[in-house]
């Protein structure tokens, strides 16, 4: 360090830390707030939390809002169904992005840069747009089913969109290069010479990957796996666009009950709840990724 | 029979060729050395034996069984690698059982062999820490235990001292030697330096361009090289190019520069006019204050290398030919910088290369 003294110091460390403050958690402290408000109509929808009606200060809390969740099986089922769904697409993610960041990663020079371009290149065009090109793709008329017909091999066009099938494969599509590059990240770094020590003392290849390339890439893996699981717990352009009435996602929920019910508190003790079960996986995978670092 | 026999291995990357028709023979036992520059193919060719590289054409039989074909899980040899290539995930007793677990040996086994190995390289204290724990010296010595943990036929090393300081160097080449006689492995070791070369290794092989020049025992790559390459490479030389004369009784050498034939060896069998190099190692060279009888180069010293022991003197003869000569220190008072000096040196300690 030269050149800047303690308080320099203090402002470098400072000043994220203000940063996250303001921008998240103060933001994260006014909708708990609003969670334990009661709704009503009005501007703002919903009970102040400390009024002074009845002449002193009164603390109006409750947590009706949360009874509510824990009451209504809906809330549970969205909960469970946007955990399932983005499990399943986390795993499918792995399965088809590891072979792909393995690739990738023993691709050389050139031919190695343009495969990274390849998976980055989704990200040229707006989310919103790619989700949509899967509606044309996957619709009754759309351009699977009319090939498939063309070709013969049906005569009544197979029922693709708005089910479970399209939201899962729209997960996967949208998330696969966030698990591509992290994977990409842990495994171009191993020395080549390790898949050689493994072979050189009778590792077949299969024991050669589960004995020295897995272990070695398990933070990659779980770098990944966050960064997939987490969004797409929370995701909700893809369940709306894609998924059908059957399609039970937390993130949908929550704009339903903010948007159309105009229920800020419940929406609010929604959000606060997804946090909740979101910081498990996070906090889990961080105290891993901390051990691996020490050991 | 010998334990490892090379016949005519090939193997072109591109359009050049790293081994370029290489048949060796090793001895059951022999710790051998592959010598040569970076580059030469030594590395290759030792990759071709681990099962790292397939020869384009060629043969290699290990214990009698041709493993040209054979992956290197199949084959038994074990590698040490010149980045060590430790697991970083496994401790130490982990890396030294990675071997033995694919052989699927039992438990007890497994642990009394890993203990043994420790033992024999002196780790035992330090079965539970990671690679990136330990120091680099520790490191070689795990790789080393590491590939000698499933009893190899052959051992390969390559540059196995490489990436360690020269002190701890000099000791871990002891260390080696010793080891070795323990288990009684054949070791097969690449290295670039000659030096290393020569004091652990039973036989020799120099490398060159991707072909054999030379195999042969320390003392004859050392004293009779075959080619200008060896004698250059191996050790320091003073080469005198020239075509060959009738000299005074006996055969010579008509070097350009130089006002008289340079006299060579008694056993040099080599028809008139032909060119030749001879080559004079530095601490065959003689020097004195005045001229000698017969043979002897006039020539000025233009710098001392002091080496401890001994003296590097470097001389300037006739025609601004270089030479060099070793004297032992305590006598290198007497030639400081620009002294006039006659060099000289018997006959019989000049070697003629012609290749």
């Amino acid at each position: 360090m030269i050149g800047i003294g303690p308080l320099g110091r203090l402002v470098l460390i400072g000043l994220p830390f203000v940063w996250l403050a303001l921008f998240f958690l103060f933001p994260l402290l006014i909708v708990l707030k609003i969670s334990l408000a009661e709704s009503v109509v009005g501007i703002p929808p919903y009970t102040p939390l400390i009024t002074t009606d009845g002449g002193g200060l009164e603390l109006r809390a409750t947590l009706a809002n949360f009874a509510l969740l824990a009451n209504d099986e809906l809330y549970l089922r969205a909960y469970l169904g946007s955990l399932c769904n983005a499990a399943l697409a986390t795993a499918l993610c792995l399965l088809i992005g590891y072979p792909i960041a393995y690739a990738i990663a023993r691709a050389k020079g050139t031919r190695r840069q343009f495969l990274l371009f390849l998976v980055m290149m989704p990200f040229w065009t707006s989310f919103l747009i790619r989700v949509y090109a899967w509606i044309a793709i996957l619709k009754p008329n759309g351009l699977l089913n009319d090939f498939l017909t063309a070709l013969g091999l049906i005569t009544v066009p197979l029922p693709l969109l708005n089910n479970g099938f399209s939201v899962e494969l729209g997960l996967v599509y949208s998330y696969l290069p966030f698990m591509i590059l992290p994977l990409y990240g842990s495994l171009s770094v191993l020395d080549e010479s390790l898949f050689e020590a493994a072979a050189d003392l009778g590792a077949r290849p299969s024991r050669a990957f589960l004995g020295v390339t897995l272990p070695l890439t398990l933070p990659g893996i779980a770098a990944g796996s966050l960064l997939v699981l987490i969004p797409a717990i929370g995701e909700f352009v893809i369940p709306d666009l894609l998924g059908g009435p059957d399609t039970l996602m937390i993130g949908k929920v929550l704009w339903d009950e903010f948007f159309n019910n105009r229920d800020w508190p419940v929406a609010a003790a929604v959000t606060v709840m997804l946090v909740a079960v979101l910081a498990v996986p996070i906090i889990v995978a961080q105290k891993f990724l901390e051990r691996e670092r020490a050991a | 029979m010998a334990l490892l026999e090379i016949t005519g291995a090939s193997k072109r990357f591109g359009t050049t060729a790293a081994v370029d028709d290489v048949s060796l023979t090793v001895e059951r036992g022999a710790l051998f050395a592959l010598l040569g520059p970076s580059g030469c193919g030594k590395t290759t060719l030792l990759r071709m034996i681990a099962g790292f590289e397939t020869p384009n054409s060629g043969h290699i039989v290990i214990d009698g069984v041709d493993v040209t074909a054979l992956p290197p899980y199949a084959r038994p040899v074990n590698m040490m690698f010149q980045s060590y290539a430790l697991f970083p995930h496994l401790d130490v007793a982990g890396n030294i059982a990675f071997g033995l677990r694919q052989e699927r040996m039992d438990r007890w086994r497994r642990a009394s062999r890993v203990d043994e190995m420790l033992a024999l390289v002196q780790m035992s204290n330090y079965a539970g820490r990671r690679p990136r724990e330990l120091s680099g010296g520790q490191r070689q010595r795990v790789a080393l235990a590491r590939a000698l943990a499933k009893m190899p036929k052959l051992l390969l090393l390559d540059e196995p001292l490489a990436a360690l300081d020269r002190k701890l160097r000099a000791e871990t080449r002891l260390e080696l030697i010793g080891i070795k006689e323990r288990v009684g492995t054949t070791f097969l070791v690449v290295t670039h330096d000659q030096e290393e070369a020569l004091s652990i290794a039973s036989h020799i092989a120099v490398m060159n361009r991707g072909r054999l020049v030379q195999i042969g025992t320390p003392a004859e790559i050392y004293e009779r090289p075959s080619s200008r390459f060896v004698a250059d490479f191996v050790g320091e030389v003073n080469l005198f190019e020239g075509k060959l004369t009738a000299g005074f009784n006996c055969l010579a050498l008509a070097v350009a520069g130089l006002e008289q034939p340079v006299p060579l060896p008694a056993a040099a069998n080599l028809p008139d006019g032909a060119s030749a190099a001879l080559a004079v190692r530095p601490e065959k060279l003689l020097l004195s204050h005045t001229r000698p009888p017969g043979f002897a180069i006039a020539a000025t010293v233009s710098s001392v290398g002091y080496l401890g022991g001994v003296s590097i003197v470097y001389l300037a003869a006739g025609g601004g030919r270089p030479l060099k000569a070793y004297l032992p220190s305590a006598s290198a008072g007497g030639f400081g910088r620009g002294t006039g000096v006659w060099a000289s040196w018997s006959p019989d300690d000049g070697v003629v290369v012609t290749q």
